[in-house]
């Protein structure tokens, strides 16, 4: 049998990975699918201790992390395109509209 | 058996994360990024999460993925391609990316709970009978809320995507 240790070991790497993406790349598209590289990870977590504890919650949070990634995705987009129809830009650092 | 299954997806799933990081060409990391959700759901089979698996298949490789892609097709990338990195790179981040990864494997690796190698038994019968009156009774609330904020984000997601008209 696969210990846990392996499957969190796993998610920890694909954590640190996508993390990676979101600091240092500068591509909103490729910070965006970083952050479900995160989420995917998590989802690893909660399904293996899940199983090892033989509890159904974590299969359960799981899909709801799902759900809220799709609708998270889909606003994501939305604003991307607004974005790019009004400043014409896809780097992280041109965007500061916002800033003080 | 399952431990070489298990090596192989999850070298394949780390390797296409790197090149979902790494690639220069947004398109090429959106394909290693769907290479990447299909090893995770076979994963998720390795767990006995079938239903998981299916629905991470459904949603990630066949929705997400592809308005991704709709979304890298309409919009211009090609500017974009050129710059990988930021120049004189990003110090601070990639310590802190260091210290965290380390942090959570000594964590990991030096904790008796995480050593669990025989799942706990389970009550046996019709998992996914049982999976779902979980969903629908106890958490019935969480799921009618996950659906209210699904149609939020259809609503804003169309407001925020259509040409201002006034």
């Amino acid at each position: 049998m696969v210990p846990l240790w392996w499957h969190i070991s796993l998610g920890v790497a694909l954590f640190v990975i996508g993390a990676a993406g979101v600091l240092l790349r500068r591509n909103i598209l490729v910070v965006l699918m970083s952050l479900e590289l995160l989420l995917n990870s998590v989802n690893i977590n909660f399904i293996a201790f899940g199983r090892y504890y033989a509890d159904f919650r974590g299969q359960i949070f799981a899909i709801f992390v799902i759900a809220i990634t799709a609708a998270e995705v889909a606003v994501a987009l939305g604003i991307l395109v607004a974005l790019v129809r009004n400043k014409s830009t896809l780097k992280v650092d041109d965007v500061t509209v916002m800033k003080g | 058996m399952d431990q070489g299954f298990f090596l192989l997806f999850a070298a394949v799933a780390v390797i296409t994360a790197l090149i979902v990081v790494l690639a220069r060409n947004p398109v090429h990391s959106a394909l290693a990024l769907m290479a990447c959700f299909l090893q995770i759901s076979a994963v998720f089979v390795l767990l006995e999460a079938p239903l998981l698996a299916v629905v991470q298949i459904f949603v990630y490789v066949g929705a997400i993925m592809v308005l991704f892609l709709f979304v890298i097709m309409m919009i211009d990338v090609r500017e974009a391609v050129l710059q990988r990195f930021l120049p004189g790179g990003n110090l601070p981040a990639l310590v802190l990316l260091v210290l965290l990864g380390a942090e959570m494997l000594v964590l990991v690796l030096s904790s008796e709970r995480f050593s669990a190698t025989e799942p706990a038994a389970k009550g046996g019968g019709d998992q996914i009978r049982e999976f779902s009156t979980t969903l629908f009774a106890d958490y019935l609330l969480p799921f009618e809320v996950a659906s209210v904020i699904l149609l939020a984000a259809l609503v804003g997601a169309i407001v925020l995507a259509r040409k201002e008209t006034g």
